[in-house]
């Protein structure tokens, strides 16, 4: 596993230019996104009075400017792409979980079980599963767990299909058949053998939906579903600078560039990723 | 063919069954109740108000005789709405929205297929990065900061369109909606139509055609669009959930009077069956669009059988 082909999609990785500035760009949204906050001597909460919707600049301490509260921006923004990385993270992670575990067991057992499963899979994937999670977060709450876990329930789909079918085509080779003979379980051999086999091009992939989780947090949070004041996620911010946008572009400005930049550089990254692993798409 | 059609039709109506039933519990168990807003209301008429509504009816009640007035195609009066129906509703949103999604998936289609081909033939020119580093751009910046954007920059500095509104017929009122809505979209079938495309491209049959002289683009129109739109057909379903999603954002911040703001504000309120029917409503658009997909794939490659 190690070694070999890793060191080699290292290296085709950062051959690509576009990737590795990506890769360069997230490292500093998410450094400022850790360590920003206390850069700047503004709190979250806290009000200015003296300097309401204040413009951007640096004559005074909000570089970003203020919101129709006082509310410092940059620290604002900031902690928005904090709870929006923090929840592309948890729920590729539930979504990665989820799919891994049911694609193999699918895909280890075969036969009637894997025809079910797949069914199953068919189905919901049918189903628009986007306005469930919205039902959801508007019926119980905004539970920020609940959150993590629909997000990521929408995303193991794909993960589960592409697990299934490496699986599958692992079934047959002979270190699983030697597993078998030598007594292990389906449990043990799933864990074992199959799992640390698949795992790095699905990681692969569920790097790839990280913006798509990202991108669906701030949506529900633009809708007011997502992260309840007084935190802020970039969707809130963005949908409350939309409303000020004529009066006041910064706050429309400051956290829609913010998720932009960040959206764009997961795809970027996200693209190179999969031209350096993944095996199907070398030429 | 027409058989598989109407299979396919009949297999929907379970589905739908399911997600009907689904939903129904789901917002049911939901805390709070339609009427919950009206709590100054003297208790008797209260009373009188969930009975007229059959409020007072165990939720399973309630569900049985939803399901009836639901295979007689009647949707219910809303709950918040006074004196609509959910048809009427849907009826007086659905226009606006389709318009906008129609004209959306057109669009990305007309200029997705282009762009990617475009990008295909001029693999790994300056020109092909270029236009996919503005495609991941497109794919990557949501509707709802592409639109105020927008808004802001054509409507606020240049006035040039309006920022927000909708009077009947005016196109002017759609072009900034309908632009964020159909740009991720046209990236991703952009991506898509330079994937697939390089891949026709080196195969046997398009080669066949180039060595006997054809020109380029004979060789495109004639022999390689046709299987490299395969992938293409296959994302319209996900383009139209992704698209029917971003309505719901894109009509809100535009004003246009859809059928987007029924589903949240209908959750949000509480207003059972007017949630119930955008849910529906949803879900029949997704099937008839899956079911469309399953056909223009066969016509797009004959070698996929449509019976199983």
């Amino acid at each position: 596993m190690k070694g070999g082909p890793w060191r080699e999609g290292g290296r085709r990785l950062f051959a690509n230019p576009g990737a590795t500035a990506a890769l360069a760009i997230i490292a500093v949204l998410v450094a400022l996104a850790l360590i920003g906050p206390w850069l700047n001597p503004n709190d979250i909460e806290a009000l200015d009075w003296s300097r309401v919707a204040a413009h951007p600049g640096f004559a005074h301490a909000h570089w970003f400017g203020t919101d129709r509260l006082g509310r410092d921006l940059f620290v604002r923004t900031l902690e928005g792409a904090r709870v929006s990385l923090a929840v592309g993270l948890v729920a590729s992670t539930v979504s990665l979980t989820l799919g891994l575990s049911y694609g193999a067991i699918a895909g280890y057992f075969g036969g009637r079980a894997d025809d079910v499963m797949m069914r199953i899979l068919e189905i919901l994937g049918g189903l628009p599963l986007i306005f469930f999670i919205i039902l959801l977060t508007v019926v119980f709450g905004r539970n920020v767990y609940l959150l993590f876990v629909s997000i990521g329930a929408v995303g193991w789909l794909s993960i589960a299909r592409i697990v299934r079918g490496q699986t599958m085509s692992l079934r047959r080779q002979e270190f699983i058949e030697a597993a078998v003979a030598s007594g292990a379980g389906p449990a043990r051999i799933i864990r074992k053998h199959v799992v640390p086999n698949v795992l790095g091009p699905v990681i692969v992939y569920a790097t790839l939906t990280v913006p798509q989780i990202v991108l669906f947090e701030s949506f529900l949070s633009f809708l007011g579903l997502g992260v309840q004041e007084p935190h802020a996620s970039l969707g809130t911010l963005i949908s409350q600078g939309a409303g000020e946008m004529e009066a006041a572009p910064w706050m429309l400005l400051a956290p829609g560039v913010f998720l932009a930049l960040l959206l764009v550089c997961l795809n970027i990254f996200g693209d190179g990723l999969r031209d350096a692993f993944d095996v199907k798409e070398r030429r | 063919m027409i058989r598989y059609v109407i299979r396919r039709l009949a297999g929907a109506i379970p589905t739908l069954f399911a997600i009907v039933t689904l939903t129904f519990f789901l917002i049911h168990a939901a805390p709070g109740g339609p009427f919950d807003e009206a709590q100054t209301l003297p208790p008797q008429i209260m009373a009188n108000l969930r009975s007229a509504y059959g409020l007072d009816q165990p939720v399973w009640i309630q569900y049985a005789r939803y399901l009836r007035a639901l295979a007689h195609g009647d949707f219910g009066p809303s709950f918040k709405y006074k004196d609509f129906t959910v048809t009427e509703l849907i009826r007086l949103g659905l226009p606006v929205t389709l318009k906008l999604g129609g004209a959306a998936l057109i669009f990305a289609l007309v200029l997705g297929i282009p762009i990617g081909t475009f990008a295909a033939l001029h693999r790994n020119s300056a020109s092909d990065t270029a236009v996919m580093t503005v495609v991941v751009a497109g794919l990557a910046v949501p509707s709802f900061v592409v639109l105020p954007v927008l808004a802001l920059l054509f409507g606020i500095h240049l006035h040039w369109l309006p920022v927000a509104g909708w009077e009947p017929g005016a196109i002017r009122d759609l072009v900034l909606p309908v632009t964020a809505l159909t740009l991720p979209p046209l990236a991703y079938i952009a991506r898509l139509t330079r994937g697939s495309m390089i891949e026709v491209l080196q195969s046997g049959f398009v080669r066949t055609a180039v060595s006997k002289g054809l020109p380029l683009r004979t060789v495109i129109s004639r022999h390689a669009l046709r299987p490299a739109l395969v992938p293409v057909a296959g994302y319209l379903a996900p383009a139209a959930a992704s698209i029917l999603t971003g309505s719901l954002v894109v009509e809100s911040i535009a004003g246009l009077p859809g059928i987007g703001r029924y589903l949240v504000q209908g959750a949000l309120n509480r207003d059972y069956t007017l949630v119930l029917g955008m849910v529906i409503l949803y879900s029949a658009l997704l099937i008839a669009m899956g079911l469309f997909v399953d056909l223009l794939y066969a016509w797009l490659d004959p070698r996929i059988r449509l019976e199983r």
